[in-house]
């Protein structure tokens, strides 16, 4: 497996061209999106209430908000491109190359990231203004982002490759990654649930992303960072070898 | 060489056999067609070919590579054009072409996309969106996509439905060169029979999922039904002697004033003798053709199983 091929490099290029070429709607948008949840929810909580010690209502919701950004839009790329590649049936032009699996599933995760780092990136310059924000390990912040953006990614593949029409995949995204996303601690901190809440929240997988994240600007979170790292590897880990084994069978791409 | 390998090749979906255990083989340089009505099993057998279905028994090679076990070997000899006409509508002609070079590990592939967009009228569109192509636009960038890498093996699934007869002109002169000239395999599948006649020097026939003709196209055309003499006669009636000859019996001819017969002859010697019948029964020929078989009959007198 060569990650440098000429064939990775160009099919990472093309689906980071696409959407590149409709940046309004991959780019803008979700970052008006985020600007609108922290000016609402901002506005009524901060002050009010307290999620981290020395840290405003506002300046805790913006990680969280950025690295929200930065998963569903490295979900949306992979997974939106590869349905919409398959109803359209230009997806033939990818099944027919010789291209390796390894260097399907590493090219449109890496346009996956690249998208989810753009996005949180944009999310962060609008929002930054508005709180007093530290950056106390900085590596934490790229790894999990990076970390974070590459699961959610594989996720998209592999919802795009099981999907066979946009409604499945619509419930795909609002029934299960927008669940865990807005439940893994992006408006608020674990520890103010109810002790059920509280456990079951330890299995969402999505809150180790998002807390190892925050842990990167105020060296607080729920859990130690280095927990969050081994679970999050783990789960990329078995994301990609779920992906991979469904290219290499051709589930539901090659009948 | 062997192209293309097809050993007891096997598909079905839910319960139906889409192929039954197909099995031949295309030479290195030859320009194959792949006939059959619609649900033959034609374009099940070429997605086959280009890793698209996987086969539930049997095995396909180009080149000796497996397409399934070393398919990217296999993939690499391949060039594909589509039946669908789709596109990517994000990009545009140029770009899509640079695309599918990359794909296939080929960099800087301009000077042959140039070429390649030049032999197919494509130059002017270059800078165009995908979306803003006309059907036939789009299609002769399909074959633009197929050929980008040079592929020794040119699969070509009804690449002409529905396209202007400029662009049959233009797609075959460039095919046909291509063929001549560098010694590509083209495998065709189409509806247009006379294409496949003036084009295939050899032709496989499909029926229901099974290959029930494979032959040269010149043998085909000679074995299986001869020539055809087209009588018309102003009066009088077909001899019961002759009746045995008739493959079409055309009767009024609009104003009842005759009647038109075709009959079938294997070969010149047998018209004179034809004729003579006639003139002993009485009948006054008003017009004659022989026609030579073509390819459509053959498909015909196969397809029902004459």
């Amino acid at each position: 497996m060569n990650l440098f091929s000429v064939g990775f490099r160009t099919l990472f290029y093309k689906e980071s061209l696409r959407f590149w070429k409709v940046a309004t709607q991959t780019v803008a948008a979700p970052v008006v999106t985020a600007m609108l949840y922290l000016l609402i929810f901002g506005h009524v909580l901060d002050g009010k209430v307290q999620m981290l010690d020395g840290v405003s209502y506002t300046a805790f919701l913006i990680p969280g908000l950025v690295m929200m950004s930065v998963l569903q839009n490295a979900f949306a790329n992979s997974s939106s491109s590869l349905i919409q590649s398959k109803i359209t049936g230009n997806l033939v032009f990818i099944l027919l190359p010789p291209l390796s699996h390894a260097e399907i599933l590493s090219a449109y995760v890496a346009a996956s990231i690249l998208r989810g780092l753009v996005v949180g990136a944009g999310v962060f310059i609008v929002t930054a203004w508005f709180a007093h924000l530290t950056f106390v390990a900085p590596l934490w912040i790229i790894v999990f982002a990076l970390l974070g953006a590459a699961i959610l990614g594989t996720m998209g593949v592999i919802a795009g490759v099981w999907a066979e029409k946009f409604d499945q995949l619509a419930a795909f995204q609002n029934f299960l990654i927008m669940p865990a996303t807005f439940l893994a601690g992006v408006f608020y901190s674990i520890q103010k649930l109810p002790p059920f809440w509280l456990a079951v929240s330890h299995f969402n997988p999505f809150f180790y992303m998002i807390d190892g994240f925050r842990y990167g600007f105020f060296g607080q979170s729920d859990v130690s960072p280095w927990t969050s790292l081994i679970i999050v590897l783990v789960f990329l880990v078995v994301l990609t070898t779920i992906a991979i084994t469904l290219l290499k069978r051709g589930y539901n791409l090659r009948h | 060489m062997t192209a293309i390998q097809i050993d007891s090749v096997e598909k079905s979906y839910k319960g139906f056999k889409a192929l039954k255990g197909v099995s031949l083989n295309i030479e290195q340089g030859e320009f194959f067609g792949l006939l059959g009505p619609n649900g033959a099993g034609k374009t099940t057998l070429i997605s086959t070919i280009a890793g698209l279905i996987r086969p539930d028994a049997g095995s396909v090679r180009i080149h000796g590579h497996d397409v399934v076990g070393d398919f990217r070997e296999a993939r690499k000899r391949l060039g594909v054009v589509p039946q669908e006409l789709v596109f990517d509508p994000f990009f545009t002609v140029r770009e899509t072409l640079r695309l599918q070079s990359g794909y296939f590990g080929i960099r800087n592939n301009d000077p042959w996309i140039d070429e390649v967009m030049h032999n197919l009228d494509l130059t002017d569109k270059a800078d165009v969106n995908m979306r803003a192509l006309s059907g036939g636009m789009k299609r002769r960038v399909l074959v633009a996509q197929a050929l980008v890498h040079r592929p020794p093996v040119i699969v070509l699934d009804e690449p002409t439905a529905g396209v202007d007869v400029e662009l049959r002109q233009t797609l075959w002169k460039f095919i046909s060169r291509l063929n001549r000239e560098g010694g590509h395999t083209v495998v065709l599948t189409t509806h247009y029979l006379e294409e496949a006649q003036a084009m295939c020097q050899r032709v496989a026939m499909l029926k229901r999922g099974e290959v029930v003709a494979l032959d040269n196209m010149s043998t085909l055309l000679r074995r299986v039904s001869g020539s055809q003499l087209v009588v018309h006669l102003k009066s009088g009636g077909l001899p019961e002697s002759l009746r045995h000859l008739v493959s079409h019996d055309e009767h009024a001819n609009g104003n009842g004033s005759g009647n038109k017969y075709t009959l079938r002859v294997n070969d010149y010697s047998e018209v004179e003798p034809i004729l003579a019948r006639l003139r002993e029964a009485g009948a006054v020929i008003d017009e004659m053709q022989l026609e030579q078989a073509d390819l459509e009959d053959i498909f015909i007198q196969i397809m029902e199983g004459k």
